[in-house]
């Protein structure tokens, strides 16, 4: 044969063969348009979960993933608060760690409506009533507690107690949970009430308080991004009034109850408290004050 | 009549006449003339008694029967949110008048150094007028908003001074800001004085300072009383945006009500608190130009 001729049957060739090779593949890069039925229920271990690619539960998370729900945004190390939960829900739906496929999302696209691929989502989603109009959302599996954030060179610096921070100027934004926490715990008499979270991150900066207090997701972004030298000193006991969050799945998604009853299970034999007392409290020292 | 005794009225029958009594007793028609005012003056009174009923009812009427009134009564006139929050907004109140003493003492010095910095005449004085003529410029145009805010947390920040208590920088940045508009008002009195006066004085041989002091201020404050006032009041009601710097005062004490309740009463009860902190004083202004009016017959006789 000459070249022109033979060019046709390889060409043909290797046509057949790329669809095979899509066809065969597992859809864990966010970019594959769906290529499995999402409807086929799952072969092996795991009973009642209709998984995006049979056999392996397909978890997303963000883009990057932010210390501490992530440590070094490496999910699959299952470092971190967010990943530790994952993984334990997964271990809870019968999956083992080996077959969970990581996959990434913006916080956005992840509860717009639409077909989703990927299985459940965490990225510190809140649950509220507005996207559960586009989005399925499991059980809490953290509900946020109040922190008190300082800067380096400031006077609260060293403190450790509830008694001693209740001596220092302590700002708090207006009308939010975080007020009725510090307005309880730390008294009313020295502290210093503003219009917004970054109304009190600049009265921090221009010296005219000693700390502030903010919701603990918060409180990990400002002081490891927006403020300089900026320190948790700890965090209050108690999630009274704070955000839930919750596991996102796409909506009417079959696994939703099963997803929820796995969280549920978790948080009654413990393994919730557990997994937030390592990650976000004892390895990022953020100490519970008392 | 030039003749007249001492006792001796004019034109009046039925007088005791030039007897040297010096009782004096009210004619017929004067007391005729007294009775009469007096019945106008009844009428008047019952008048605008009536008239005021018919309104409050009609206005009443339209407020209750309005599709809204029962929720707006909920938000905003609930007793006894408002019976909570009231200590709490009271117990702000008073850190927003020691804010005003503090404030009005502050405007009145800057106020006036600055009306004089800008009048001063002569070129050596140049860079005194030019200090006062950006001032002015600049704090009349900014939002006070703005200047609360760079006095507030800029001026902290640049770690100069040990730490104030937010108030204090609130009542500085009110202080600056309302200065300026002061300090024009004045000048303008001081402008308005007719230059006659001022030629009398040279003539005289008063100096340019003396001729302020004894000739032109008086005078120029005078006629500025009015206007001077009305910047007070509005001062009594801008303290209370020092609350954005922190300090809980009354405004602040109110919006964390209001958080906690979701509940609009408590703003009700502090704005009833700042009109009845500036009453006295809006009716002491009052009082002043209608005597200042009565006396140099402003605004005619008829």
């Amino acid at each position: 044969m000459n070249t022109a001729s033979f060019r046709r049957p390889v060409l043909a060739a290797v046509a057949v063969g790329a669809l095979t090779l899509a066809g065969c593949s597992s859809s864990g890069d966010a970019d594959d348009a769906p290529t499995a039925d999402a409807t086929t229920p799952a072969a092996g271990d795991s009973p009642a979960l209709e998984t995006f690619t049979e056999g392996v539960l397909t978890i997303a998370t963000g883009e990057p993933a932010y210390y501490p729900w992530v440590i070094d945004d490496a999910p699959e190390s299952g470092e971190g608060f967010e990943a530790a939960i994952a993984y334990a829900v997964a271990e809870e739906l019968g999956f083992a760690a080996e077959d969970v496929v990581w996959v990434r999302t913006s916080f956005e696209s992840a509860i717009a409506p639409g077909p989703k691929d990927w299985d459940f989502n965490l990225q510190q989603f809140s649950i509220t009533d507005e996207r559960r109009n586009a989005v399925d959302f499991s059980s809490p599996y953290y509900t946020t507690t109040q922190a008190v954030v300082t800067v380096e060179g400031s006077a609260a610096e060293g403190a450790t107690a509830i008694a001693e921070l209740s001596e220092y100027m302590v700002g708090v934004p207006s009308g939010t949970t975080s007020y009725t926490v510090a307005a309880d715990q730390l008294g009313e008499d020295n502290l210093a009430v503003f219009n917004s979270a970054e109304d009190t991150v600049l009265a921090l900066n221009s010296g005219q308080i000693d700390a502030f207090v903010i919701d603990l997701p918060s409180a990990f972004y400002l002081a490891g991004v927006e403020l300089e030298g900026g320190l948790i000193l700890g965090q209050f006991d108690t999630s009274e009034g704070g955000d839930d969050f919750g596991l996102v799945l796409p909506k009417d998604s079959p696994n939703t109850d099963a997803v929820t009853e796995a969280v549920n299970a978790l948080r009654q034999d413990g393994t919730l408290a557990a997994i937030e007392s390592e990650w976000l409290s004892a390895s990022v020292d953020v100490p519970v004050l008392d | 009549m030039t003749d007249g005794a001492p006792g001796a009225t004019h034109g009046a029958p039925g007088m005791p006449g030039a007897s040297g009594h010096h009782d004096w007793e009210p004619s017929d028609l004067e007391l005729d003339r007294r009775r009469y005012r007096k019945r106008a003056s009844a009428r008047s009174v019952l008048i605008a008694a009536v008239s005021t009923l018919v309104f409050t009812a009609v206005v009443w009427v339209a407020l209750v029967n309005s599709p809204g009134w029962d929720a707006v009564k909920e938000s905003f006139f609930n007793l006894e949110i408002g019976r909570d929050s009231f200590p709490d907004v009271l117990e702000g109140l008073w850190l927003n008048i020691r804010a005003l003493f503090f404030a009005v003492i502050g405007v009145a010095v800057l106020g006036t150094l600055l009306a004089v910095m800008r009048s001063l005449r002569g070129p050596v004085w140049f860079p005194l007028r030019a200090i006062a003529t950006i001032y002015t410029d600049m704090f009349r145009g900014m939002p006070v908003l703005i200047v609360l805010y760079l006095v507030g947390f800029g001026i902290p920040a640049l770690d100069i001074f040990p730490r104030l208590p937010a108030a204090v920088w609130g009542t500085i940045a009110i202080t600056l800001c309302y200065s300026a508009y002061v300090a024009e008002v004045l000048r303008a009195g001081m402008e308005a004085v007719h230059p006659s006066q001022r030629v009398a004085a040279r003539s005289l041989g008063l100096s340019h300072g003396e001729t302020l002091r004894l000739v032109v201020i008086p005078q120029g404050l005078r006629k500025v009383v009015p206007p001077l006032m009305n910047d007070f009041v509005s001062m009594q009601k801008d303290v209370g945006l020092i609350s954005i710097l922190g300090a809980v005062d009354a405004i602040r004490a109110a919006q964390i009500d209001v958080a906690a309740t979701y509940n609009f009463t408590p703003y009700v009860v502090a704005a009833l608190l700042f009109i009845a902190l500036s009453l006295p004083f809006i009716r002491l202004t009052d009082y002043v130009s209608k005597r200042m009016a009565q006396r140099e017959q402003m605004g005619g006789t008829v």
